[in-house]
């Protein structure tokens, strides 16, 4: 008897454990089948017109290189505000501060603006930088919009990789008379330097892939040529496929699928890119 | 006692610079910059609540708070217009819901074989897979539900249209599971080892020390996964509007077409003219979502202060 309840046990053990692989599985079959499909349907559309020139024919024929650069604006605006404020934000909470009601209320903050609805950070932007500060339905208003959202993510990586740098480092700069604004520009920046741009790769993937807000604060479908200035409407690759995908009857499907893996390529190689940062400081 | 380093003692104990000989006018600007780009979280934060407050209070004056929250029909256009949230609230119901019930077991479950079973080279290399799918942007995932899942599901159900509350719930199911994964094993990975081996000692089989022992004291760790889960479902756009079907009615059942709260400010905002009623009611609907969603991280951030101070105690 004894050792039919052990059999059991052991029993109960083996069927646990696979119902546990099989969820694993379940989570990691589909992002592999999707990268696979994306890949064998979009690679056909993937041309050099199509990446090189503009739309022609509503959309439903040409390239997307208004798309692409806009996306790629939208990228570089938003962590032009958004890395300044998140380094210096993270050192005013790792070397300025000590744990207080006032930094407890800044980490709450964080964490909160961090679960903020993407389509509210839209309409944030919509009331404050394009109608309050009067920037229009453009680029600028866009990429601070984005930068607004992207905060959260800047100011705790720049924290996180500032207070790994050991103390000793601070100490020894101190004991020979630097001041503490010098040793963080010269000692503990280059440490952490590596982390804070980690944090920075991936705030720009996330301002790449991000529909809703510049849905609300002024991208548009087709603009005649490129962006020029900053207070222009723009194009950007996901309000394109969302609007190719789901607005345009009779889109040829290979423009969808070209767009879509242009996006996730671009996605996914700064989400590579920050990896490789972070295993080339891992081995340091 | 010759005191040899006045400035420094003065320092000590100060949040202040060291104060040095002459006072350096450049460094005293950067960190008053400093102190300022510090506490812009909060003002950020607080900005959005403002806004929201200010833009969204006409539309409760409008329409009495009750009629807006219970009522059913949503006619912006039509004169007067009426504003009725409840399809959308009730929509957002459905596919966190949906989403939930497909994502806490399939993620607890893969966040235990990795943290528990799996060796950690195996580990190691399914990590960034999943890292990988919390990169995906939400309006690819719509794309693929709208291609590849929406046409799956209204064949399997024998639906009129694909385009419904079980399809974009399946879909948040998949984005929510990269946090639901990370942050429950990371739970589970904060068990301190003396438990396992006390439950190995007492004779105990592997799964029996995963199921009494490593998850219970994983739980709420892994509770504040869940509730990280469901705050990214209900907050989720672009996925819920291209695939969730966009009806404006009361939606009975989850394989009908409807709209989440998220969807309707998406769709509603190009066409509200600006400081008019819709405006108002959409920023409404924003500040609604604002307060979910803040409640449910306010919940998992308690949760997980929680669980640290317990094993860095123990």
């Amino acid at each position: 008897m004894k050792a039919s309840n052990a059999k059991r046990r052991y029993l109960t053990q083996r069927v646990a454990i696979s119902v546990l692989a099989v969820s694993l599985a379940l989570v990691v079959i589909p992002v592999i089948g999707i990268i696979i499909y994306m890949i064998a349907n979009g690679y056909s559309s993937l041309s050099w017109e199509f990446l090189t020139a503009s739309p022609s024919q509503a959309g439903k024929a040409g390239g997307i290189l208004p798309a692409i650069l806009g996306t790629v604006y939208l990228m570089l605006g938003t962590i032009l505000f958004a890395l300044p404020i998140g380094v210096m934000a993270g050192i005013y909470l790792s070397e300025y501060t000590r744990a207080n009601w006032l930094t407890r209320l800044i980490n709450m903050a964080i964490v909160n603006l961090a679960g903020v609805p993407s389509i509210v950070f839209g309409l944030f932007g919509l009331a404050v930088f394009v109608l309050g500060l009067n920037l229009g339905m453009s680029l600028l208003a866009a990429s601070l919009t984005l930068a607004a959202q992207a905060l959260a993510m800047t100011i705790t990586t720049s924290r996180e990789a500032i207070m790994a740098v050991p103390k000793e480092y601070r100490e020894g700069s101190l004991a020979i008379g630097v001041s503490r604004w010098q040793t963080i520009r010269h000692v503990v920046l280059p440490q952490a330097a590596p982390g804070i741009l980690t944090g920075a790769i991936l705030a720009m993937s996330r301002a790449a892939g991000e529909t809703a807000p510049i849905i609300v604060v002024g991208a548009a479908f087709l603009v005649g040529g490129l962006p020029g200035s900053p207070f222009d409407r723009f194009m950007a690759l996901p309000y394109h496929l969302y609007t190719v995908s789901a607005h345009i009857p009779g889109m040829p499907s290979e423009i969808k699928w070209g767009v879509a893996l242009v996006l996730i390529a671009m996605v996914l190689l700064f989400n590579i890119l920050a990896g490789i940062v972070r295993i080339k400081t891992r081995k340091r | 006692m010759i005191n040899m380093f006045p400035s420094l003692k003065k320092g000590i104990g100060k949040t202040a610079s060291l104060t040095s000989p002459r006072p350096r006018w450049g460094e005293r600007i950067i960190e008053k910059l400093i102190l300022f780009n510090g506490i812009l979280a909060i003002a950020v934060l607080l900005g959005v609540f403002f806004i929201l407050l200010r833009q969204g209070i006409p539309a409760l004056i409008e329409t009495p708070f009750y009629s807006f929250l219970f009522g059913t029909h949503w006619y912006p256009v039509s004169d007067p217009p009426t504003f009725g949230i409840l399809p959308f609230f009730v929509a957002t119901m459905w596919v966190t819901v949906i989403s939930t019930v497909l994502a806490v077991p399939i993620g607890v479950g893969a966040a235990i074989f990795l943290a528990e079973v799996a060796p950690r080279k195996v580990a190691d290399a399914v990590k960034p897979v999943v890292e990988l799918l919390s990169g995906f942007p939400s309006v690819v995932m719509g794309f693929i539900g709208l291609v590849l899942l929406s046409p799956w599901v209204q064949n399997t159900l024998g639906l009129s249209s694909g385009l419904c509350g079980v399809t974009a719930g399946i879909m948040l199911a998949m984005m929510s599971l990269p946090i639901i994964v990370s942050v429950s094993e990371d739970a589970l990975r904060a068990v301190p080892d003396e438990f396992r081996q006390a439950a190995y000692g007492l004779g105990s089989t592997r799964w029996e020390v995963i199921w009494h022992v490593c998850v219970p004291s994983a739980l709420s760790g892994i509770s504040a996964a869940i509730m990280l889960g469901i705050g990214r479902a209900i907050g989720e756009t672009m996925t819920v509007l291209m695939v969730a079907g966009g009806a404006l009615a009361l939606p009975g059942l989850p394989t009908d077409p409807m709209m989440p709260m998220t969807a309707a400010i998406a769709s509603g905002i190009g066409n509200a003219v600006q400081g008019g009623p819709q405006y108002h009611a959409l920023f409404a609907i924003g500040l609604i979502l604002f307060i979910l969603t803040l409640f449910v991280n306010l919940i998992a951030a308690r949760i997980l202060d929680r669980q640290r101070r317990k094993f860095a105690a123990g």
